[in-house]
């Protein structure tokens, strides 16, 4: 009886191992005919059966992708932009977080209704608008354009508000009696524990806005201009069959946040936990 | 004696507070004029004009503005085309949410028997939810290759199928792409997943157990009860990821598929804005898409009030 529960639930794990490794297949074989088509010749690429590995290992298909378009600058663009909407949230949350967290004023609770329900406001909505005032701006198509629209959120707002808020009260009153100012007690106390809340919500919007695409699809125009999603999506649609150099540039793409992602996981997977919210 | 110097320390005190009152509020705007500047310029400035610009005829290429009431609102409630595009959307969320479901709560549940390698399968999973969607959509066009080097075709001729069209044909549109938005998101979900499975304390199911519950009694009785607000939530953000559905069919098929058979909500907002440049029509279809998305917020909260069981 023990020896036939031990034997079923053997076999059990093993079961349940093959259907994993069967989904973790799935999840990397695209990858992989990614990498695998980007270094064939054209030739090559609708030979059938698929062959996986080339015969010979076309590494200039990347030198010829990144000539067709400027994958540096597409790189650039993005971690510029995506860095300073980062900079700009963490500090525009700090600011806001500090005041809903740990002051107290008339009409402060309704203020905070009022950043929370930006919340439920879909870009869409407002992407219209947003467009024609940045136009009038003289934004269109500059890194401004790009970059001040998302420089403050509520999301971040409200997560910061809630660490500060765990903080013990008695803080305050112990920097106040030595005459500490808010920026101040906000600047040498709250930021210095507060460290881990922020490197957690500053990955989620650099990830968020790193792989945002509508806005910066709506407002360049101009190649020089493209983030990296947006720079790939014309290089998709201006390649048409050409699948060794779209790949190439898709790996191009992928590989550098894959490799951050692996390096440092469990950051990310908190990040998730704690948040909650997909890009 | 006692009494004047209660009320001079209490005087003192008095305008002490006041004082203090008037410079929290001040150092108040201070830290909030950043974020406050920017949410009215770039959020609450702009869904007033979207409001205002819906009422309006406004064609970029025209030029003049004409005041047309719920005109622009009419259009597409009575438009069959709408429809179909409404259609198209629900199509996407109504399969992609259960298939999603089904698929990363069966995934956790395996990855929760305290299994050996589960941080090895949860790093494998969640490699395409962090890649990107534009990159991803590039390869899956590839797979999705209708000529011979397609991958989708050559496994799918593996089993005996012949070759479909996929991105190609009018039937196999959306769910090529909604086979790729799973694909995408299923490690998220699975980590979600499994962090409420954890967050269920041993003793309930040792308490099942002694009662004499099965695993099937234990997972029914137990886990998703307790589990629900986990999979409300799951399901809400499906739901309004859904109706916001955009980057990868407009990589995938920037026109909207054969016989516009993937236009979606969003896809069809922007080819009606920034395509078209009929900013005054396609903000009533905004409005239209974020009272869709509130009201189907509203009934998941009604319905969540009778089912979710909060511990």
């Amino acid at each position: 009886m023990l020896k036939e529960t031990l034997f079923s639930s053997k076999v059990l794990t093993i079961i349940t191992h093959l259907l994993l490794i069967v989904v973790g297949v799935t999840m990397i074989v695209p990858f992989l005919w990614m990498f695998s088509t980007s270094l064939k010749d054209v030739t090559e690429l609708y030979e059938y059966p698929p062959k996986w590995i080339p015969s010979h290992l076309n590494w200039q298909n990347y030198i010829k992708a990144m000539e067709l378009a400027p994958f540096g600058r597409f790189y650039l663009n993005s971690l510029l932009v995506t860095f300073c909407i980062t900079l700009g949230q963490i500090i525009t949350a700090c600011l806001a977080a500090y005041v809903f967290a740990r002051i107290e004023f008339p009409g402060r609770d309704i203020l905070f209704v009022i950043y929370l329900s930006t919340m439920i406001i879909p870009v869409q909505v407002t992407i219209i608008p947003l467009f024609l005032i940045v136009k009038q701006l003289g934004w269109f198509d500059t890194y401004q354009g790009l970059i001040i629209p998302f420089i403050a959120r509520a999301f971040p707002i409200i997560f910061l508000r809630q660490f500060f808020m765990t903080l013990p009260k008695d803080l305050e009153d112990a920097a106040k009696v030595d005459g500490c100012g808010h920026l101040r007690f906000l600047w040498k106390i709250l930021l210095p524990t507060a460290r881990p809340a922020l490197s957690t919500i500053g990955l989620f919007t650099f990830l968020f806005h790193w792989r945002d695409y509508l806005w910066p699809l709506v407002i360049t125009n101009t190649t020089e201009m493209r983030t990296l999603p947006v720079g790939l999506r014309y290089f998709v649609s201006e390649q048409g069959t050409q699948f060794h150099y779209m790949m190439a540039a898709s790996i191009i793409v992928t590989i550098p946040i894959v490799l951050i992602y692996l390096f440092a996981q469990k950051q990310f997977i908190k990040g998730v936990t704690m948040t909650g919210l997909k890009g | 004696m006692i009494g004047v110097m209660n009320g001079k320390k209490s005087a003192k005190f008095h305008i002490f507070k006041n004082k203090n009152i008037r410079r929290n509020f001040w150092d108040s705007m201070l830290f909030l004029s950043p974020s406050l500047v920017v949410f009215t310029v770039f959020i609450f400035i702009p869904i007033a004009m979207a409001f205002y610009l819906s009422l309006m005829k406004w064609d970029l290429l025209t030029a003049d503005r004409q005041f047309v009431g719920l005109k622009n609102y009419i259009y597409y409630l009575t438009n069959p085309f709408f429809y179909k595009v409404l259609l198209n959307t629900v199509y996407f969320a109504a399969a992609h949410i259960p298939l999603d479901l089904i698929i990363t709560l069966g995934l956790a549940l395996l990855l929760n028997q305290k299994l050996k390698g589960l941080s090895f399968y949860r790093t494998i999973y969640f490699i395409p939810v962090i890649s990107s969607m534009v990159a991803v959509s590039a390869v899956w066009i590839w797979i999705y290759e209708p000529e011979s080097g397609g991958l989708a075709n050559y496994v799918l001729g593996l089993f005996g199928i012949s070759p479909l069209g996929w991105l190609h044909d009018p039937h196999w549109a959306m769910p090529a792409i909604i086979l790729v938005s799973v694909w995408k998101g299923l490690g998220y979900n699975i980590v979600i997943f499994l962090a409420g499975l954890q967050n269920i304390p041993d003793i309930y199911y040792e308490a099942a157990r002694i009662d004499g519950a099965n695993a099937w009694q234990q997972f029914r009785r137990v886990t998703l009860p307790l589990l629900s607000p986990i999979t409300y939530f799951v399901i809400l953000m499906g739901i309004i990821n859904s109706f916001k559905v955009f980057t990868q069919i407009e990589v995938m098929t920037p026109e909207g598929g054969p016989l516009n058979s993937t236009t979606v909500l969003n896809l069809y907002l922007y080819q009606e804005a920034f395509h078209k440049y009929r900013f005054g029509r396609a903000s009533a279809l905004a409005f239209i898409m974020f009272a869709i998305i509130l009201i189907i917020t509203k009934i998941q909260r009604s319905v969540s009030h009778k089912n979710v069981h909060y511990e």
